[in-house]
């Protein structure tokens, strides 16, 4: 301050501009972070209320007791109901176990081998790969030598989609477990394998969960790999070796038509995935961040 | 809880019901013709005994499944070439006529104000006339002030027999459109937005002033669309009504085709529709499973028998009873009963 | 994380059944991961062979595709992925850096987790769900407010003004980038939200007692030690954002050319699979083009999230 020193009140002044400048700029660019948050909440609220809006006034009992029928004849969505559950139970049934196993595979047979790398890399492709490519590949494997579209199809691809997910859940759960846990296990004599199957997993078992459901929801919600290989089934059901229903894809279908009833009811379809997937997700994350 | 096992239960009850002695039949493709093949369903199953499961997927994605045998039967608003029909083993027969209107999104102008003609409509979607002022167009509709907009035209994005039904006609109009683009259920459009289903060329249209298009008559009678009047071969101006339609149908000369494939297009007549077609199915010659084709000649030998009055409710034409006759006979080629 | 140290129990086989068995399952299926992403790319490739041979390289390059003169080409449907995933990228990732900026400095600790969390709920709705809502909610006010208002602000300037062209459709490749970047957003906040937590309290702590803002703090501490995998996170959203179908394929216009505006229609490599498959033969060169288009997509998606894995991987050493 002042003193002797040439120059100082004109130094003081530009250190307060300066200051000054620096202080609007941080202001300036924390509005815009906060604009940006309240942006990505705007969308998410648009969904919904969008969801809300056209979904309710279509929801009714009728829904969910008739099946889907051609326009004007009061139809519900059934079938499409049922066969969504099915095949997304059935894909993250022969999914989960396979992931299971190569997440064990990564975290206890091979870890920091180079094949484990590969196949770590490998597995995280197939998590972010187009969902519709793996459609294709299921329709050339399955449904051209077969000859039909099938619920069996629709179920192996939603598999195919679910093991990626399964795996780096798996993986990164049983690396959290400590090394004690698992030489506590040895030392009582047990084989490794029990001691992954009745020690491990016991432990891991509330994030392993987690990761399963995130894939269910992740499954309920693909249409694109259901369209090659499903199909859907505008009259019923179907079964596993011909073409069956499903939520996702009687949404494709109705959205797009010409008749009010139908695109009606696609947005109720459309809300009820969204709140199941939604109410999937947030349990799932709620219950995965308590863990870690 | 109680109420999701309440209905699981109606579920499985519903199930057990339509276990009883029902075929079931799967056929594919056409949306256009959805809507009747449905209500002949509904109306038709006691009757008849046959479920119909009904993907309306497209005209060309109809086809496809057929020849892959994947379905029973498909349905295609564009008749399938001879040569293919004897490639795939199929055999092919119409069901009911309809018409496809074009659709305008003009300010100021109302529902059948506009006229145009086969050359204008075809120079349009080729691109050179690009303003809605344009002489050519000012010529025809003199008197009618037209604003200088820009036309933006739209397509059907997804493969249809309705875009076939189009460029079938724009390519009797124009042999600059023949040439260049050609007819199918998919064209390599020069220009315009395409739009997913009838409901997505109809939301895009009235989205965009300026906007020019073409769907079924049905959709746009019930959304109540802004139609366009067409000149037919007979120099007239003519509104898409049903009155239009019939007459264009009446014209036709059933007994000149090969495997019933006609072409209504540019009908003679003055009170004709121009843009019009019989929508087909196709049927395989060497069904997997006879019991199938029985069913599907069976659901819609009750369409023929029955389903008129349904099917002039939805804005279709039913063929006339000389045609029904004449395929219950073609329908003795493909093995099964009837 | 050590793996424990297994000794035999002594008196009995070394390697028990069941731990044989075991062992067996757990590396047969990490054979069987690899060889589902091998039959995907050979399944792609062999249908798609047909269409190389036909076309040769020059598929990848033209913008010919006509079915009814049996002629097609891979460049429209690439160039439409390319740029409404480079449009979406542009859109989302200043939003996504601003969210992962505010929840990680500027938000008091109580509203971090509920923000967090519905930040990254937009991740969780189906593509499907976008499609319809940007279909009936984005689509209108495109046409009738954000594009005619664009178009007049460019009007007249020489080059900027084709950019931004004619008709108002609502649908078209901005759209579609638009829609896609809300998707993207979440992925591409979350990585940088975890990224911008690994960096040491003790960096940003002496910032801070020399006098920095926040922002300071953020743009000459966090970001350069961040950059690296801060470049990983954007890599990550685009590879989700090529891939995207449902979403694209009801707002994109669907037109089988390359349009001079950015409101023009256009395909995308996932769009027109979507759209023009199920009206394919069997054996068709069209088909071929497509399993060739969908090869094509996985290349590209391939090549995207290799180099965002090795980018984000020096994160897990703590950099």
């Amino acid at each position: 301050m002042g003193g002797g020193i040439p120059g100082a009140a004109k130094n003081e002044a530009v250190a307060r501009s300066l200051g000054r400048r620096r202080h609007l700029t941080n202001l300036f660019v924390k509005a815009l972070c906060i604009t940006a948050t309240v942006i990505g909440l705007l969308l998410l609220a648009s969904i919904l209320a969008t969801l809300l809006w056209n979904g309710l006034a279509g929801l009714s009992l009728n829904v969910f007791v008739t099946d889907t029928k051609p326009p004007g004849s009061h139809g519900g969505l059934l079938n499409a109901i049922i066969g969504t559950l099915i095949q997304t139970a059935l894909g993250t049934v022969i999914g989960t176990p396979i992931g299971l196993m190569v997440g064990t595979y990564l975290a206890e047979y091979s870890r920091g081998s180079q094949i484990s790398n590969v196949v770590r890399f490998v597995s995280d492709v197939l998590l972010s790969a187009p969902s519709i490519l793996i459609g294709l590949f299921i329709y050339q494997l399955l449904v051209e030598p077969m000859g039909g579209f099938s619920g069996i199809a629709g179920s192996l691809t939603l598999a195919v989609i679910v093991i990626p997910i399964v795996v780096r859940t798996t993986e990164d759960m049983l690396r959290l477990i400590p090394a004690t846990l698992r030489e506590a296990a040895i030392g009582l004599g047990a084989p490794k394998w029990k001691m992954i199957t009745l020690v491990c997993y016991r432990a891991a078992m509330d994030g392993i969960v987690t990761g399963v459901l995130l894939a269910v929801a992740r499954i309920a919600g693909e249409t694109a790999p259901l369209l090659f290989t499903s199909l859907g089934n505008s009259s019923g059901l179907g079964n596993l070796a011909t073409p069956m229903a499903s939520l996702p894809v009687t949404i494709y279908q109705y959205a797009g038509s010409a008749f009010d009833d139908w695109v009606q009811l696609a947005w109720v379809a459309a809300l009820l995935i969204t709140v199941g997937v939604l109410a999937i997700n947030v349990t799932a994350r709620l219950a995965l961040r308590g863990k870690k | 809880m109680t109420f999701r096992t309440t209905a699981l239960a109606i579920a499985l009850a519903g199930f057990s019901f339509a276990a009883h002695a029902q075929t079931q039949i799967t056929g594919a493709g056409s949306t256009f013709a959805a809507p009747i093949y449905g209500k002949w369903a509904e109306a038709g199953a006691t009757a008849t005994g046959v479920k119909l499961n009904y993907q309306a997927i497209g005209s060309g994605a109809g086809i496809n499944q057929i020849n892959n045998r994947t379905v029973d039967f498909g349905a295609s608003d564009m008749p399938v070439k001879a040569e293919d029909l004897t490639a795939h083993k199929l055999m092919q027969f119409p069901t009911v006529i309809g018409g496809v209107d074009i659709i305008v999104n003009l300010p100021g102008i109302k529902a059948n104000e506009l006229k145009l003609t086969g050359p204008v409509l075809a120079d349009i979607y080729l691109g050179k006339i690009t303003k809605w002022n344009d002489p050519e167009i000012a010529k025809i509709n003199a008197g009618m002030k037209l604003p200088s907009l820009a036309i933006a035209t739209v397509h059907r994005a997804d493969g249809s027999g309705t875009t076939f039904v189009f460029t079938d006609y724009l390519s009797m109009q124009s042999a600059e459109w023949k040439s260049k683009v050609g007819s199918s259920t998919s064209v390599a459009w020069p220009n315009g937005a395409g739009g997913k289903g009838s409901d997505g060329v109809a939301a895009t249209v009235q989205h965009i002033p300026g906007g020019i298009g073409y769907d079924e008559s049905a959709y746009a009678e019930q959304n109540h669309l802004t139609t366009a009047l067409m000149m037919n071969k007979a120099g007239k101006f003519v509104a898409p009504t049903m009155a239009a339609f019939v007459a264009a149908a009446g014209n036709a000369d059933w007994s000149k085709v090969q495997n019933f494939a006609i072409d209504l297009n540019d009908q003679p007549g003055a009170a004709s529709w121009p843009i019009e077609s019989a929508t087909f199915v196709l049927l395989p010659l060497d069904p997997k499973d006879e019991k199938q084709s029985t069913a599907v000649k069976k659901f819609f030998d009750w369409g023929f028998e029955h389903g008129d009055d349904i099917a002039t409710s939805l804005l279709y034409i039913p063929l006339p009873q000389s045609v029904h006759a004449a395929i219950r006979t073609a329908w003795k080629a493909v093995p099964g009963t009837m | 994380m050590q793996q424990a140290i297994i000794i035999p129990a002594s008196g009995r086989a070394r390697r028990g059944f069941g731990d044989a068995v075991f062992a067996t399952t757990a590396r047969a299926s990490g054979g069987l991961v690899l060889l589902l992403l091998g039959g995907i790319i050979l399944s792609l490739f062999i249908g798609g062979i047909a269409a190389f041979r036909e076309f040769g390289p020059g598929f990848v390059f033209s913008t010919e595709w006509d079915p009814v003169h049996q002629k097609f080409g891979a460049l429209v449907s690439i160039y439409g992925t390319l740029i409404t995933s480079a449009i979406a990228l542009v859109l989302a990732v200043p939003v996504a850096f601003g969210v992962a900026f505010f929840l990680t400095e500027l938000a008091p600790a109580w509203m971090r987790r509920p923000v967090g969390t519905a930040i990254e709920l937009l991740a969780a709705v189906p593509s499907i769900i976008y499609g319809m809502w940007g279909f009936f909610v984005i689509v209108p006010i495109m046409s009738s407010t954000i594009q005619p208002a664009i178009i007049n602000f460019f009007d007249g300037i020489p080059v900027l003004q084709d950019l931004f062209a004619g008709p108002p459709f609502g649908t078209g490749i901005f759209t579609a980038a638009l829609i896609l970047a809300v998707m993207v957003i979440p992925f591409v906040a979350a990585t940088m939200r975890d990224v911008f937590d690994t960096v040491p309290a003790v960096y940003k702590e002496s910032a801070y007692g020399v006098g920095c803002t926040t922002w300071e703090v953020m743009r000459s501490i966090v970001l350069p030690y961040t950059r690296v995998s801060v470049v990983g996170g954007i890599m990550l959203g685009l590879g989700r954002a090529l891939g995207e179908t449902m979403a694209v394929t009801f707002v994109i216009g669907n037109a089988d050319r390359i349009s001079e505006t950015v409101f023009g229609s256009g395909n995308t490599i996932a769009s027109i699979v979507a759209l023009e498959f199920p009206e394919s033969p069997q054996g068709s060169l069209k088909l071929a083009s497509l399993l060739a288009l969908g090869f094509i997509l996985f290349v590209i998606s391939f090549i995207v999230l290799a180099i965002s894995r090795m980018l984000l991987k020096p994160k897990a050493t703590g950099g």
